[in-house]
């Protein structure tokens, strides 16, 4: 063991310090103009797809610096390197690996500069968890396959101008898994209509996405007809080791602290109090372990042996902790803690609130805890499918 | 940045492995913990002459001089196995001795615990049971060229194997101001009597020292004695050792639940198909990987980086101490009528969930050490 970084990993490090010293005002001061220079800035560092081959326009850089330049990055609480969400976190790595030449070309860059955002089309009405069931057809005709049915709860898809797409291409296969096709499809082809949903805080962020006859060309195959499945499995699996999540959890954490301080409990400052104490210890000591189990797990990745399910055991502690510290937040506040979100609150402008309505995309998008669990209890313990 | 094991430190577990096994299957850990001495002075030996005794022990006199992440790796095969033995009492007086003695001092004590020879033991807790300065109460008079000890010792691990004590024992008022001193066991006002634990495959007793008059080459360090911050990194150690030991033993009691659930059958279908029963198992595969990592790092600061490891010792201890209670109860419940009996292992897993849960420290004392070390 040895939590020493090499002479190179610490040079890297000063690097990424210097740079944010120069060119990351502080919070208050960082306003639109501000974005842009920023994005410009580390696209020109090669920090945007930092890990991703230098061929295509990524950085190429090791697994262990971009854990650097990452924790780096969110201590300084930096905006995000690249904006193109979906595509910084699963579509550019499945292209990567998967795609043709061609489509390299024409979508790389793209992601890496943020021209445009991409959305994801998983889900369906009555396919959620389980995935491999979908339905929504493709048929390949000549040059094209034509896409009918429907798509929700899809993030962005009334702003994204591209979509990656899981289809049914061959019906009735012996393992549903081998009928699954990947396309990428552009949002404006005829036939597409976008219905967005509205959130439980009344925000319209995802949308049911309708498919009628719409014409997909063969050069937007990702990947071979069948492969979708895998395709899918190795893109998600890409990015989990959890390590980057924690610096933001723990700055949860202080926020929390500070409100505690902040708090009366029986007359004296709720931080103060025993129970409340021991419950953010609890949660201290979750982040910890969820940032020792990503050193873990990386260190594995590092020595060459692929991460596995293992990822399943860090989003289950970050559900958890979403779950459960805001709802420690509200209980705080006492009666305060009811009153709606928004300028007005008179306490953080109601942030605890905004959080205790929106953890879903953590617990729920990407893998219900239920479905973790099956998970780790399949995959690594051996206990047979339910 | 290498968060793992060496080649060498895995070498040692696959043969502490092998060796418990072989020597030490559950069959035979239940004769051992029903005998009269609680460990088997026979493995004992054998273990000395492996070297695995003198993990800790420098070279120089009579050790292998490793380190304390060596060790855990040891603890946690002991631990899986529930191995009977005062591995632990002897490993916190080696530290003590490492970290507090006098050359001379560790050259008359360190050869023997070494060699297998002697059993020391450590007596830090009393009758109140507080780890902090003032648990102890137990007063160190001066008459003359002697020390004279009066107090009772509790919760001391192995005590009615152990040839020496390393006693904690308060100098005056000052909070701080206690020290450590090595007692025979055969001196005059020292009397030895065991505390039945739930869990037989742990032992303590009680140590009652009734103007026990020791000489002052027996005060470690002597002219320079150590004081309170010296006990508090023996009781860091304790708990570290203790998680290690608790990581172990919750992946065994685990792997028993584990297997049995690819087994039985209820409703046409082995019972691990059923989420009330495998999504447990996979919250304590969560919470063991979870602890290992606490531990690992804490370990790793116990040897590089000692101003951390309180803090990462007690998250660990705190986390273990409340995971593995889970893990015990479940691995009853979910064992059905089987796990209730005398018979069947699953009990023994259970009573040594509850030795860890208390043993230096629960998890309320070691999340308000959290608190308090995070500045809150
Ligand atoms: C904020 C947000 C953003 C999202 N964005 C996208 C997106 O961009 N693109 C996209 O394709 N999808 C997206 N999703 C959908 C998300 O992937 C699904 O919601 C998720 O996979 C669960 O599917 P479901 O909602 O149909 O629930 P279901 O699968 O119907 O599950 C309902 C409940 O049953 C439980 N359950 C289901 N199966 C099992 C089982 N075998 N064992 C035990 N329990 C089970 C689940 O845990 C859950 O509690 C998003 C979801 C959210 C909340």
């Amino acid at each position: 063991m040895d939590f020493n970084l090499t002479e190179e990993q610490q040079a890297f490090r000063d690097e990424v310090r210097r740079f944010l010293d120069e060119n990351l005002p502080p919070e208050e001061e960082r306003d639109e103009m501000f974005q842009l220079k920023w994005g410009k800035l580390v696209r020109e560092k090669r920090w945007v797809g930092f890990s991703w081959p230098k061929e295509v326009g990524g950085g190429g850089g090791d697994i262990m610096e971009q854990a650097i330049l990452k924790e780096e990055m969110a201590n300084r609480r930096a905006p995000p390197l690249g904006t193109c969400i979906m595509g910084l976190a699963w579509v550019g790595p499945a292209i990567i690996q998967y795609g043709t030449q061609d489509q390299k070309g024409r979508f790389i860059e793209d992601i890496l500069d943020a021209k445009y955002q991409w959305c994801t089309g998983y889900s369906e009405p009555d396919i959620g968890s389980d995935l491999a069931s979908l339905q929504c057809k493709g048929v390949r005709e000549g040059d094209h396959f034509v896409v009918n049915g429907q798509k929700t709860w899809t993030s962005l898809a009334q702003w994204a101008k591209w979509m990656i797409l899981l289809v049914r291409t061959k019906a009735n296969t012996e393992k549903k898994h081998d009928g699954i096709t990947c396309l990428l499809v552009e949002m404006d082809s005829p036939g597409i209509t976008v219905a967005p949903i509205q959130n439980m805080s009344k925000q319209p962020f995802f949308a049911e996405v309708f498919f009628d006859d719409v014409k997909v060309p063969v050069a937007n195959l990702l990947g071979k007809e069948g492969q979708g499945w895998q395709i899918t499995i190795g893109a998600l699996a890409n990015e989990r080791s959890g390590i980057s999540e924690v610096t933001g959890l723990l700055r949860e954490l202080d926020l929390l602290k500070e409100l505690a301080r902040n708090s009366q409990l029986g007359g004296r400052p709720a931080l103060e109090d025993a129970r409340v104490r021991r419950r953010i210890a609890e949660y201290e000591t979750r982040v910890a372990a969820m940032r020792f189990n990503g050193l873990r797990y990386l260190t594995k990745q590092i020595r060459g042996e692929p991460l596995g399910s293992e990822t399943s055991v860090n989003k289950l502690h970050t559900a958890h902790i979403e779950k459960y510290t805001a709802e420690f937040a509200l209980e705080l506040q006492g009666s305060y803690g009811a009153i709606a979100p928004g300028r007005n609150h008179p306490i953080d402008h109601g942030r605890w609130q905004k959080e205790a309505l929106g953890w879903c995309t953590a617990v729920i998008g990407g893998g219900t805890p239920n479905i973790q669990k099956n998970i780790i209890a399949e995959r690594i313990l051996g206990l047979p499918h339910d | 940045m290498n968060f793992g094991f060496t080649e060498e430190q895995e070498m040692l577990r696959a043969e502490v492995r092998k060796f418990l096994d072989s020597k030490a299957p559950l069959e035979e850990v239940r004769k051992i913990m029903e005998s009269e001495e609680g460990y088997s002075p026979k493995l004992w030996d054998e273990m000395a002459q492996l070297g695995w005794l003198g993990l800790l022990v420098p070279e120089e006199f009579g050790g292998v001089g490793l380190t304390w992440v060596d060790l855990t790796v040891l603890l946690e095969e002991t631990g899986r196995s529930l191995y009977p033995s005062p591995l632990l009492a002897c490993t916190l007086a080696v530290i003590a001795l490492c970290e507090n003695g006098t050359a001379e001092q560790q050259q008359r004590w360190l050869p023997g615990l070494a060699d297998g020879s002697r059993i020391l033991s450590v007596a830090l807790q009393e009758a109140d049971d507080r780890l902090s300065p003032d648990g102890t109460q137990t007063t160190g008079r001066r008459e003359g060229e002697k020390l004279i000890l009066r107090g009772e010792k509790h919760f001391v691990p192995f005590a009615t194997a152990a040839h020496h004590f390393v006693v904690s024992f308060r100098n005056s008022e000052q909070p701080d101001d206690v020290s450590l001193a090595v007692i025979d066991r055969n001196a005059d006002g020292v009397e030895v009597a065991d505390t039945r634990s739930i869990d037989t495959t742990k032992r303590f007793g009680v140590l009652t020292l009734s103007d026990v008059a020791v000489p002052e080459d027996c005060v470690l360090g002597e002219s320079t004695p150590a004081s309170w911050p010296a006990i508090a990194r023996l009781f860091d150690h304790a708990a570290a050792a203790v998680t290690a030991e608790a990581v172990g033993a919750a992946e065994g009691g685990h792997a028993l639940i584990v297997e049995y659930a690819k087994q039985r059958m209820q409703f046409g279908s082995l019972i691990g198909r059923y989420q009330g029963v495998k999504h447990p198992l996979a919250e304590m595969y969560v919470d063991i990987e979870s602890i290992k990592s606490l531990l690992y790092y804490a370990a790793w600061c116990l040897d590089e980086s000692p101003e951390e490891a309180p803090l990462y010792v007690s998250m660990a201890k705190a986390y273990a101490s409340d995971a593995f209670t889970r893990i015990g109860i479940d691995g009853i419940e979910l064992h059905g009528a089987l796990g209730y009996t005398w018979e069947y292992d699953a009990q023994l897993y259970l009573k040594r969930s509850k030795w860890v849960k208390s043993a230096y420290g629960g998890s309320d004392h070691h999340y308000d050490r959290v608190a308090d070390l995070g500045g809150f």
